[in-house]
């Protein structure tokens, strides 16, 4: 099993997921979060005063799925979430030991 | 009660209720200014003050303001108590409206004034020293003020010095207070290192129209008749804060920036801030002057802190200090006798003496208000501490000072943690769990 972490821009959540679903991907775990790469942050300005912001706020998906469907996935995330501009984000492919699902009790692949 | 007038006294009445709106509202304008960390104990200091300077002003705050005169310089103890504030009109101040009505009109002036200087000290100053501090600039800086200034036989009334409806004693007296505040307390801790953001400006939004709504009885109830002085007053005040808004954003769009929705609240009440000592002796053409000078004159004015390095934190001294200095020396310009005879004309209608009279005002009013609010600040310092320590500031206004949080957005609703009950909170557990029970099949 592996586990893929993609960072994408915001906007490019929805794509994504359908992009998901589309080969046919049933689950995936959503969270918004903040960082910075090479994307800069960006200038606020409140009564002439400015200030930058560091952090630009990311979507970070994690799906789960069997070690043969991997690649096709990051691809599938690559295609949905590119803009070709800075800031696009970052894909991680993990291994993982186990998943269980809670109410059954199914372990590995059958709990995916 | 023959010479009461039932049109006035409901006028005044409705004009009261407005401006105790606006401290609630000025709450909101400062709340949403903050961090969230801080959103409760920056609205907190407004809503106590509404508390506590009423319950002093009722006492022997009324009296030493508008009681009979001592000196020229404070009112003496006859309404100790509201004791003889009855429903008969006092003529000195308002001869058609029972006095009670004066009273309780003047109160909300008294009520908003130290709750204007919150902001220069917001987000670091502990609760109690915060309260020490207010009861005694409330004491020994408006008290006198209000009677120099509006008292019958107050020294600087009695010299001609004009001030409609507060632009020395509300506006130049807090934004005195608040240089002395930003500068005693000292910056917040990453003041000019790291941003240090309003954490929700619709908040702010909502507390600009609150203020605005509740100066045209700031404004307009200060005529202390309903009439043509009163309209004009309204109309003028509406006028400024309009011109202000625009010539504010007008200020910030041209110098390479981006026009603001804080920047266009900030400009309307720094438009009222000014219009308040002159709305009752200028024309609106005036007013339209006034208004688009307040825009810009301020807009400059709040980026000297950063120029100085003192944390005004809110801008009280860049608002209402710059604007009640400005509107004041506006009414010595732009005064006409043909709107308000009783007040005579400015320099701009042939009497320069008007103006020195004014600038007059202005140094007396700021510099006592200051030097005072200094003192006070060094007394309180020595006796109780006046900022909260490192941790607290950290961890904000809200939890340190006060125990609860303004937002909880953690979807948890609280059930990631226990119940604590205490001897004020003596709930019975044994009945819930029973009712509970029941529920259960």
């Amino acid at each position: 099993m592996k586990k893929i972490e993609a960072i994408v821009k915001p906007f490019k959540l929805d794509e994504v997921k359908d992009a998901l679903s589309g080969i046919g991907i049933k689950g995936l775990t959503v969270s918004e979060v903040q960082g910075f790469g090479r994307q800069k942050g960006h200038t606020e300005v409140y009564r002439g005063a400015e200030y930058t912001v560091d952090f630009v706020p990311k979507v970070k998906l994690e799906v789960l799925v069997e070690d043969n469907l991997a690649a096709q996935v990051v691809d599938t995330i690559m295609d949905a979430a590119k803009t070709g501009k800075i800031g696009d984000g970052k894909i991680f492919v993990i291994p993982v030991e186990d998943a269980i699902r809670i109410r059954t009790n199914e372990r590995g692949n059958d709990a995916i | 009660m023959q010479n009461i007038n039932t049109g006035d006294t409901a006028f005044i009445l409705i004009c009261a209720a407005m401006v105790m709106f606006m401290t609630p509202g000025l709450a909101l304008f400062y709340g949403g200014m903050v961090r969230t960390k801080n959103v409760l104990g920056t609205i907190m200091q407004s809503f106590i003050i509404l508390g506590i300077i009423n319950l002093l002003w009722m006492l022997f705050g009324y009296s030493l303001a508008f009681g009979p005169d001592k000196f020229g310089l404070i009112g003496d103890l006859s309404y100790i108590g509201l004791k003889g504030v009855g429903m008969a009109p006092n003529a000195a101040y308002a001869p058609t409206i029972p006095h009670e009505a004066f009273m309780i009109f003047q109160a909300m002036f008294a009520i908003i004034t130290p709750a204007l200087i919150t902001g220069a000290f917001a987000e670091r100053m502990k609760f109690s020293s915060f309260l020490a501090f207010t009861i005694a600039w409330f004491i020994i800086v408006y008290l006198p003020v209000a009677h120099w200034v509006w008292g019958n036989g107050g020294w600087l009334r009695n010299l001609g010095v004009l001030d409609f409806a507060g632009g020395l004693v509300v506006h130049a007296s807090s934004g005195a207070a608040a240089l002395a505040a930003a500068i005693f307390t000292g910056r917040r801790r990453g003041f000019g290192a790291e941003p240090i953001i309003p954490h929700n400006i619709p908040l702010t939004i909502i507390g600009t129209g609150i203020l605005w709504f509740g100066w045209f009885g700031f404004n307009a109830g200060s005529a202390l008749a309903a009439g043509g002085l009163a309209t004009n007053a309204f109309v003028t005040t509406h006028i400024a804060a309009t011109a202000a808004t625009v010539s504010w954003v007008v200020v910030e769009w041209l110098k390479g920036g981006k026009p603001t929705t804080l920047g266009a609240a900030t400009g309307a009440i720094a438009g009222l801030a000014t219009i308040t000592p002159a709305a009752g002796y200028v024309s609106p053409t005036a007013a339209i002057l006034i208004g688009l000078a307040a825009g810009i004159v301020c807009y400059y004015a709040i980026s000297l802190k950063f120029k100085f390095g003192y944390d005004d934190s809110l801008d009280v001294v860049g608002v209402h200090g710059v604007g009640g200095i400005l509107g004041t020396l506006s009414a010595g310009l732009f005064a006409s006798a043909a709107i308000n005879g009783a007040a005579g004309n400015g320099l701009f209608f042939g009497n320069p003496s008007l103006l020195w009279k004014q600038a007059l005002g202005v140094f007396v009013v700021v510099g006592f208000s200051f030097i005072a609010s200094m003192v006070i600040f060094k007394i309180v310092d020595k006796l109780i501490g006046v900022r909260v320590d490192e941790e607290d500031e950290i961890t904000g206004l809200d939890l340190s000072q006060h125990s609860e949080v303004g937002y909880d957005l953690s979807g948890l609703g609280g059930s990631a943690g226990g119940f604590v009950t205490s001897g004020a909170f003596d709930v019975h557990p044994s009945s819930q769990v029973s009712t509970a029970s029941t529920e259960t099949p």
